[in-house]
Parts: C-alpha cells; structure tokens; sequence
C-alpha cells in the first residue's frame, strides 16, 4: 500500500543523507522525497511516498524516528488529508497545436507562464494523478520537458505537525 | 594540571579548540582515551601532551583503538572514547565502530579532518568520514566551527550512553583546533535535544498485561539478550526470574546477566545453543524476550520460531520490536525500570491467580538435559577445545573477564565458561569481528588493572590484530591469551566439512607463526601447550604470573566440530547433535 509520511527533521547538513541512505541501507522503496526548510528556519519538513505492507510501513516509520535529526512524523495515509504536487512541462507549440493546448490548460485550470514562437510552459498543481492525466492528454510528440516536484501533504482539520 | 584553572577574574577560561577537545573529555569524566596520532590531530595530541588529566593509550592500528574502547566500554558501563586522525585513521576505525554498532556499545570517536577550506578538494588523508561512517554509527557530526565543539561533545556522549546505546563519531577539521585561535570554554552540564527522547519508564497497562500472561503460562521461557547487561538490569533479571521460578536462556551477549551456574538456566539458545534452551523455545506458550534483538543466528528459521509461544517483548529501541517477529505484548522501556515494575506487579498478582502449573514443564526440561547435548569424548590424546575451555574455568573460578575472536573458540567458551556476572563476557556477537578478542581485552585489562582477564582466540583471528601485543608490551597489560590453535579458520572448516562435501577451500592456515616466540620477540611469556595432561598446570603456572603477559599456544584437535547446530534455514527443534549423540534417539 502506498503511504505518504511527513517528517519535522532539525534542518541540520546531512539530514537529507541519512534519510535517503536509511532507506537504501534497508531495502525501503521510495517513490519520491520532497523536504525545504520551514517557517521555522530551525527545521525542515521532509514528504515521502512510499509503498510497502503494513509490517514494513511500521518499521519505516520506527526507523524513521530512530534517527537523531528526525523531530516528529506523521503518516499523513492514516487520516483526510491533502495532497499537492507540482509541475512544469514545456510542450512545442506551433500553429496547429497552440489552440488545443490552450483549451487543455483551461480545463485542467493550469497556467502559461511562459510562451515562445514555438513552445509553452506549462505549470499545472494538483494530486498527482491530476497530473498524470494531463500528460496523458497533451497530445503525441508534444512534450519537450517535464519536471515533477514530487507530493507534498497535509492534514485536514485544525491540527498540525508542529512542536 | 587542568587547563580550566581559574581566571583571576572567575570568567571562562580562554581555549583553542585542541584544548576544549581535552578539556571537554575530562569534564565528560574520561580516563582513558585509545588512539593514533596523524597530521590532522596533531593540535590535539599536543593539547594532549600539556595536560596531566587523560592518559591516552597508544594503539598500534585504529582498529585496535575503537576496539579497545569498545572492551573498555563493555567491561564498566561508560562511554569509550578512541581518538584517530582523518582518511585512513577514520577508515581503518570502520570495523571497530561497525562492531559497536551491531552490539549496541556506547563509544565516542573522535576523528581529524582536513581543515575546512579543503573539505571537497581530495586534500591528502582526505575521506568524507561522515558519509562513509553514517551507516554504522547511532549518530556522527561534522564540527566546523570552534564555537560549537563543547556542545557537540556533549551531545555526542549524551546520545551515545542514553537510549539503546551506540557509537557516534565527531569529525573534527584541524583549523577547528588551531591553538592560536582561543574562545572561552564552558562546558555545558544540562542537555536537550528536542528531536531525541529514549523512554525510560515502560507502559504499566502493557506490564499489566504481560504479567497476566505469565501468571497463566504452562511452559514459559525468559528468552535475554545484551540489552540486559547494556541496561544494567542483571539484578532485576535475576529477581525476577527466581520469583517467578521460570526456566530461562540466554542469547550470546546477555550470557552472564543471569547466573549461569543456576538451575534455572538453560544454557545459551540458538545456532549453537543447548538441546534444552532450544527445545524450550520451540515448546514455549508464553516467551519473555528482553533486551534481545531476533537475530537469525537466535531465531533459526523465522517460520518455525516459537511456533505455540504468545510473545512478551521488552526494549529500549521500539524499532527493534516486531522487526523479524510478530510480538503480542510490546513495552518499550529501560530494562532496569520495566523488569523493577514487572516483578512488583508479579508479586502483587501472585497470590491471586493459582501458581503457576509449571512442574510438568520443568519435567520436560529434565528430560531434554539429560540428553547432555555438549557432551564431548574425553579418551584422546589430543586436547578438545572444549576441554581447554573447561580447564580455564576450574583454573579461574569462573571469575575471568573474557574476551573472544570470532569462531569456534568463541562458541566452545560461550558453552564451557559459565559467568555468573554480567559484563565478564566480551566478544563481537553481531558484526562478528575476527580481531576483536586481543584489542578488547587490553581495554578491559586498562579498565580493571587488578582483574583476570583474558582473550580466547583461535589461530586466524589472533593474526587479524596481532599488532597488539606491542601495546600490551608498552603498558604491561598482564592479559592472557589462550590460543586454541587448530591450524584452520575451525568455524569455516566446520561448515565446509557439513555443508561443502569437505572440500576446504581455503580454511587451511598455512605457514602459522611459532606463537611462542613471536610473543617473546614482543617481550612477553609464551607457551606452548600440547597434551591433555599438561593443560592444567600450564595454565596454573600461566595466571600465576600476575605481572606477565602470557600467551598460551594450546594445539587442540584440529577436527573438532562445534555442537549442537542449527543449520541455517532449520527450525528450532532441528538441531544437529554431536556425532556421538547422533546414534541416540532424540526425545
């Protein structure tokens, strides 16, 4: 089953590694890794998804918090929560094609931001999957480019992950 | 002479960084530092030099020196603290941190860096320590600024001694301990760290429960491991196991934290454990497992393991319950504190719930003994390992602090040298470090000057750190070795031999050393010893030299065999006996 966990590290070097290498070291997937400071300049909030049977999601989230650096963790998979990626994608767009994009873009309420004589880019947030169908809908031989920024999460409701 | 002596006007004193290093491991309450000294600690070993307060050891590889402080930190509870300087000195300290790591040992490593403008630039005796050690330590910091030295050592021997204990190295760039550039030092008493709690008190509901289990248990077994010696919880084990009259086993690290001698015990468990120990496990309803990890080396086959048994599951480090076995009854907590908590709950619910059915179970037990599954035969000219283990018991009285390499020898001691105190048994259980056995006893020597202590080896781990006798030379460590040369790597003869058709592929150990003169070029006694007959007395006449080194060359039968055996994959109740029991029908 797929989780998506949200983790509070002390924003200190090597935080990132010792994530990333944890997973490696003990064979975890890892679909994707998001992780910025905060507004607390003191920590960072690190989103990964990750997909396992629930005997390994626990020892994930054990592991996890056995890591000096790691503040506090929620499995955001557990309760309502939401969840938000973002995209660019840089598409050719040259006479035939600028009309139909257009009408995607509004549809999928994505932006332009920015335009040449012959290409687009594209940004477009949402659920993954929103993306996903997006790409699916660019038409054939378009696509020049994607970058993803990978799922970030959070909670519904009043509570948050904070100290 | 303390580099902190009082400024005339009560500020801080003024220190370079290579002073606070010193001055921050005497505050600590360090005594013995182990080390190597190299380019990038050369501020630190002259800060070292001008001060009477730390006595450093002077190894001579770094592997010996977080070996040794890993020995030390085994044979007294307190932090070791080793010292190395950068690239190869960090690298060469890997398998000692490693090993330290597997075993949950509390260590501080201290390592030199190239200074910090050339971090990246594969400056001379450049390695990226903090990548490199990551996997292998509790934790690791790279200090790069003096300002932050103090608070990182504190912190360091705060997450290294609390929770479940463990190695953290501190990688310290030589212009951090540039000793022109001085700041005032404080050395910070209190400290938190917000992101590390370890529990300490474990869940009374969750006790409650587990006594419950007990009280109702037909055939239950106390099942412990290191985290009872590491957790300073011998006593309580042992209060607890006698209230509750209990049979109890014991992995390869916890051997001592229960007597041994005690009829209670059954001996160690697992791939080399007892008839009785294992038989239980298998039998069990109600396992109590504390401060033990499910190794594969303990469990055998996971789908086998306990196949009847409810399990009751106590630890420090929640990540280590349930990780390879599904446990009904989880606490997490200091073992001192929940086995207090347990045994007053125990008595407090004693007299309610009927005793505890258990004779029919000890019965069973009895029946199982009397297989005598560590049997040996006795009728031969040459010396059984087992026997030279034997006889270093009634010669010691059981009161040796005793180091192990890795191997068969550490098998045959682990079941012929009973202890009756924790923290007498000293070997590398979950890294398995041949070479362990010589460095770990010079730290335990050091940390006991007036105790016995000696190192078991066989003739291919001895090799891996034989550099050490030039240490023990240097400091007159009087440690004993008792070598148990059978001209082959015996664990992997042994499984080439059952496993392999015999066909031994480089277990042979060809051009030995003549052990006896090699340790008198060192300026030690060597003997050698190779008649049944002569062991006792040689090992008499060996401890009597209280002052001495001795190494004690004992050829042993070079085909004996470690039993009982559970081969990998087996279960339990699959053990493979001796060749002389094997005619025997088993229970």
């Amino acid at each position: 089953m797929r989780h998506i966990i949200a983790v509070l590290l002390e924003n200190e070097a090597g935080a990132l590694s010792r994530v990333a290498g944890l997973f490696s070291a003990r064979g975890y997937n890892i679909e994707s890794l998001t992780v910025a400071p905060t507004d607390d300049p003191t920590l960072s909030r690190m989103t990964l998804v990750t997909t396992g049977n629930d005997e390994i999601v626990e020892q994930i989230k054990k592991q996890l918090n056995k890591l000096i650096d790691t503040v506090k963790l929620v499995d955001l998979s557990e309760g309502d929560h939401i969840e938000r990626e973002m995209m660019m994608v840089k598409v050719r767009a040259e006479r035939p094609d600028r009309e139909e994009l257009k009408r995607l873009v509004d549809i999928f309420r994505a932006k332009i931001i920015d335009v040449t004589d012959v290409s687009y880019v594209i940004e477009l947030t949402g659920a993954s999957r929103k993306l996903d169908a997006f790409i699916d809908a660019l038409p054939d031989g378009l696509i020049i480019e994607v970058v993803r920024s990978g799922p970030t999460g959070i909670a519904r409701g009043a509570k948050g992950l904070t100290l | 002479m303390s580099l902190t002596a009082a400024q005339p006007d009560g500020a801080a004193p003024e220190l370079s960084g290579a002073e606070i290093v010193i001055q921050a491991l005497v505050d600590e309450g360090v005594e013995l530092v182990f080390g190597y000294p190299g380019g990038s600690v050369l501020h630190i070993y002259d800060a070292l030099f001008q001060q009477g307060s730390l006595k450093h050891i002077l190894v001579r590889h770094e592997q010996a020196a977080a070996h040794a402080a890993d020995g030390y930190a085994r044979a007294t509870g307190k932090c070791g603290v080793c010292l190395v300087t950068s690239g190869p000195g960090a690298t060469n300290a890997v398998t000692g941190i490693a090993t330290a790591y597997m075993d949950s040992i509390p260590l501080v490593v201290l390592t030199g860096q190239v200074p910090t403008p050339f971090i990246g630039s594969d400056a001379f005796q450049e390695v990226d320590t903090v990548g490199i050690t990551r996997p292998c330590v509790k934790h690791n910091f790279l200090v790069k600024d003096v300002r932050d030295l103090a608070l990182t050592i504190r912190k360091a021997f705060h997450i290294a001694t609390t929770g479940r204990p463990g190695p953290v190295v501190i990688d310290i760039p030589k212009d951090v301990t540039d000793p022109n550039n001085k700041i005032p030092y404080i050395y910070p008493r209190e400290i938190k760290l917000r992101s590390y709690n370890p529990v300490e008190k474990g869940h009374l509901g969750q006790i409650r429960k587990a006594v419950d289990l007990m009280l109702a248990a037909k055939r239950p077994v106390f099942y412990t491991g290191g985290g009872v010696v590491l957790g300073d919880g011998a006593a309580q084990l042992t209060e607890l196991v006698k209230a509750t009259g209990f049979p109890i086993t014991s992995t390869l690290m916890g051997l001592g934290a229960f007597p041994m001698t005690d009829p209670q015990f059954l001996g160690m468990l697992g791939m080399h454990g007892t008839y009785e120990a294992n038989m239980a496990m298998h039998e069990t309803d109600v396992l109590i497992a504390i401060g033990a990890r499910f190794d594969d080396r303990v469990t055998g086959k996971i789908e086998h393991f306990c196949p009847h048994a409810q399990i009751i599951h106590i630890d420090v480090d929640p990540s280590s319950i349930a990780k390879n076995v599904k446990v009904d009854v989880p606490i997490v907590g200091q073992v001192a504190n929940v086995l207090a908590d347990m045994l007053r709950l125990y008595r407090e619910q004693q007299p309610k719930a009927s005793a505890p059915a258990i004779q029919d179970w000890w019965a069973k037990i009895r029946d199982w003994r009397a297989l005598d599954c560590l049997k040996y035969p006795t009728n031969t000219n040459a010396i059984k390992p087992q026997f030279a283990v034997e006889t270093l018991y009634k010669v010691t009285d059981g009161e040796l602090y005793l180091t192990s390499d890795v191997g068969q020898h550490q098998m045959f001691a682990a079941q012929f040298y009973p202890f009756d105190k924790p923290r007498r048994w000293i070997n590398s259980g979950g890294l398995g470090t041949m070479g362990y056995g010589l460095p770990a006893a010079i730290g335990a020597q050091l940390a006991h000057p007036e105790a016995q202590v000696a190192c078991i080896s066989g003739d291919a781990s001895i090799l891996m750190c034989i550099q050490e006798l030039a240490t023990c030379q240097q400091y007159r460590l009087p440690i004993k070795v008792i070598l148990l040369n059978n001209g082959y790597m015996g664990m992997v003869r042994q499984w080439q031999e059952l496993f392999y058709e015999s066909r031994y592929s480089h277990s042979y150990v060809d051009a030995l050393p003549d052990f006896v003169k090699l340790s008198e070029s060192f300026g030690h006694v060597g003997m050698r010893v190779e008649r049944p007959e002569q062991l006792e007395d040689a090992m008499r006449e060996a401890f009597a030299m209280r002052d001495r080194f001795v190494f004690m060359d004992v050829i042993v039968d070079p085909t004996e065999n470690v039993y009982p055996m559970i081969a990998a994959g087996k279960g339990h109740h699959e053990m493979q006996l001796s060749p002389s029991h094997a005619a025997r029908e088993l229970a």
